[in-house]
């Protein structure tokens, strides 16, 4: 099976591991990698700011980046759900509607597409660690994907998960809102932080990597000793 | 400007609401009570889902043929022997109220919870004319008293007070001595309301619902009080936003139903009151005249555009109780009598841009306000709707934002220039980094960097490791 990976722009630049370990699990699951270098972003930046004339614009070169693929995985929910927005975009272009549609319908988290389309339960992954995770909002909300994370992380060996308290809430990461609106983000982000302190959990595990940058980022700031990691880590950790 | 509360800028309202350590405690316990509760009301009910998309196709109809049900409305009220009036604009609405009020010569009015009379200031229109108006809905009379305290909620008007600041008001402004306990307060409250009721000369409510199919109106409150509003004075007044209308009881049913789970999370609230026409002979209470004045203020003007089904909205504050933007910064912070989520939509299509411009941007965009919707508007993609209109048609953005979403779009489809900005990224962020961090980011990055670290970008981006792996292994 060929999958086209999206790597997203913070995985790109940021969090490049992030992306080696994606690979590794889609690999073990026989899955050949293809990586379009043409990809860009997938233009939420723009497009939740409002300036959908400019976000057309990386939606038609995704679209066309990605025209040739039989399965596109990204390891964030929120700019999966991107993608399938596309569609919206293109209200009055039928062409592209139709191909942004081609697009939505063959777009997948990593989880999603490890748990649904491929029916991965176990990836085999080891870490003794007591953890909590984080329910994006984008991931849970406007991709519907609110079980694939879990079913996954039960089965990591050693892995003692903690349920994080009010987990709907958002980190208040939100792009652009961060620093727009840094002094209510900022109230945002410490709540996360004291419901992930509550829990004692030695490592915050997330599908985001925005909102991983956005709590992990405070955290750093205060200082506290929680590690953060992103679920493609987790579940590609093994016994060393 | 009736909707628009307080003279402050947004970021000084912030300020104030996030200092405000009280307000923003009441708030949060509140919005975990009503999460609970209302999460209990769904499963109860069980299929929520069903019956949302149910509620959305009831709405959509309705406002769909808003002209017939209105008109089939107006005639079944008038056929019962009441008055209807239409209202384009709120002096039109306050006008025709302050000449019924002169003509009953009335001095004191009695008013049940409504939120379009707050929307076109009713209030200080009628006290203008020398009528003293009494708010009997619990919350609201705690407000008036205390120098009209603007509502920061809804449904709970004053959810940003608690007990003690109650048991204070009470005490500084009528003489109340005794405990913060809040059936004490209540009682206290009765007391003083019951002369009151029974000293008015009208009786004004709001509209949950208007029933097209028999002219009658529906009230849904937990005091009991638009009952009172609306059986002791002789004249009757029901306010209602022109598209609070449902079809027929049978729609009615599924609206209340709906409004009360999600409200309060209650099955129902102790009253629902269904009231068709003025007394009729052999009735024992009941007003002697009742009129109906049905409000436009702007709501036509967002029928027909992608707004339209922000006017499905039911007033539950479902979406207000789940935002965790309104929890920390408190109903004021919006500077509109409608805050949160429905408030960041509505106000600035009622009351146009230049008095709410940052509402829309208000929001993460979590999308939680959509998600608890019983009606299903979907609240986060109107923000960005207004976001864009903001962008693209009034071009009120800043002119560096503007250019950056330029430059975004043209890199973004430029595969070479992504290629370079995200190549040299790591150069460009090596005087701000430090062991992998920057702490103090330059321009925008700076908010972020103000309460957060931010991550250097690494020196090997995955597309680089991709590409020389593939080397490797041919």
């Amino acid at each position: 099976m060929k999958v086209s990976l999206f790597i997203t722009c913070l995985g790109d630049v940021f969090y490049p591991d992030v992306g080696k370990d994606v690979v590794e699990i889609l690999e073990r699951y026989g899955c050949e990698i293809d990586f379009p270098e043409k990809q860009t972003c997938c233009g939420q930046p723009a497009y939740n700011s409002g300036y959908h004339t400019d976000t057309k614009k990386a939606a038609k070169h995704m679209i066309q980046t990605f025209d040739h693929a039989e399965y596109v995985v990204a390891p964030s929910g929120s700019c999966a759900a991107m993608l399938k927005e596309y569609p919206h975009l293109f209200k009055e272009e039928p062409e592209w509607k139709e191909r942004a549609e081609a697009l939505a319908d063959k777009t997948y988290e990593l989880t999603q597409f490890l748990y649904r389309v491929l029916g991965v339960k176990d990836t085999g992954a080891f870490l003794p660690k007591k953890a909590t995770y984080h329910t994006s909002c984008h991931m849970t909300r406007l991709l519907g994907e609110k079980e694939a994370p879990y079913k996954l992380l039960e089965n990591v060996e050693g892995l003692e998960l903690k349920e994080l308290p009010n987990k709907q809430d958002c980190c208040g990461f939100g792009g652009t809102f961060a620093v727009k609106m840094t002094p209510i983000s900022e109230q945002m982000v410490d709540e996360k932080v004291e419901h992930v302190e509550e829990t004692e959990a030695e490592v915050l595990i997330g599908a985001d990597s925005g909102c991983l940058m956005n709590i992990g980022g405070r955290i750093d700031r205060k200082d506290r000793p929680v590690e953060v990691m992103h679920i493609a880590q987790v579940l590609n950790s093994k016994k060393t | 400007m009736p909707m628009k509360i307080g003279d402050r800028s947004f970021d000084k309202r912030v300020e104030k609401g996030l200092s405000d350590t009280h307000m923003r405690e009441t708030v949060r316990g509140a919005q975990g009570r009503l999460h609970t509760n209302k999460a209990k009301a769904e499963e109860e009910l069980g299929n929520w889902e069903d019956w949302r998309t149910l509620s959305e196709e009831i709405r959509a109809h309705t406002l769909e043929n808003l002209d017939y049900y209105l008109e089939q409305l107006s005639e079944n009220v008038v056929k019962n022997g009441g008055h209807v009036y239409f209202a384009e604009t709120p002096e039109e609405a306050n006008a025709y109220v302050e000449e019924i009020a002169a003509k009953k010569e009335a001095k004191k009015i009695i008013k049940s919870k409504s939120m379009v009379t707050e929307e076109i200031s009713m209030n200080e229109a009628l006290e203008k004319q020398g009528c003293e108006v009494i708010e009997s809905d619990l919350g609201e009379y705690i407000l008036q008293i205390d120098d009209h305290d603007p509502p920061s909620h809804i449904v709970a008007p004053a959810l940003h007070k608690n007990k003690e600041q109650i048991r204070e008001t009470f005490e500084r402004l009528k003489g109340y001595d005794k405990s913060a306990d809040p059936s004490e307060l209540t009682q206290f409250a009765r007391e003083q309301l019951r002369e009151e009721f029974l000293e008015a000369d009208i009786g004004i409510t709001g509209v949950n619902f208007a029933v097209a199919e028999s002219g009658s109106i529906s009230l849904v409150t937990n005091e009991g009080n638009a009952r009172l509003a609306t059986t002791i004075p002789k004249t009757q007044i029901s306010v209602m936003g022109m598209e609070r209308i449902v079809p027929t009881w049978e729609e009615l049913d599924v609206m209340v139903n709906m409004l009360c789970r999600s409200a309060v999370g209650q099955k129902l609230t102790s009253y629902i009151t269904g009231l068709t026409g003025p007394r009729e002979e052999g009735d024992l209470d009941g007003p002697e005249e009742f009129h109906l004045v049905i409000v436009d203020n702007g709501r036509s003007n967002i029928l027909g555009t992608a707004f339209q089904s922000a006017l499905h909205c039911i007033r539950c504050a479902a979406c207000i109780n789940v935002c965790p933007v309104y929890r920390h910064v408190g109903g004021h912070s919006y500077g509109s009598i409608y805050p949160g989520p429905i408030g960041a939509v509505l106000s600035p299509l009622l009351e146009g841009y230049e008095d709410h411009k940052e509402l829309p941007y208000a929001s993460s965009l979590c999308a939680a306000c959509t998600d608890a919707c019983p009606v299903k508007i979907p609240l986060h993609e109107h923000l960005i709707e207004h976001r864009k209109i903001i962008a693209e048609e009034e071009k009120k953005t800043s002119l560096g934002e503007t250019y950056a979403m330029k430059g975004f779009g043209i890199a973004a489809s430029s595969p070479g220039l992504f290629n370079m900005a995200t190549k040299t990224a790591p150069l460009m962020f090596s005087p701000f980094s430090k062991e992998g961090t920057i702490n103090k980011g330059p321009g925008p990055l700076g908010g972020w960097t103000d309460v957060r670290s931010f991550p250097a970008p690494e020196k090997e981006r995955f597309r680089d490791w991709f590409k020389n792996r593939k080397k490797e292994d041919s």
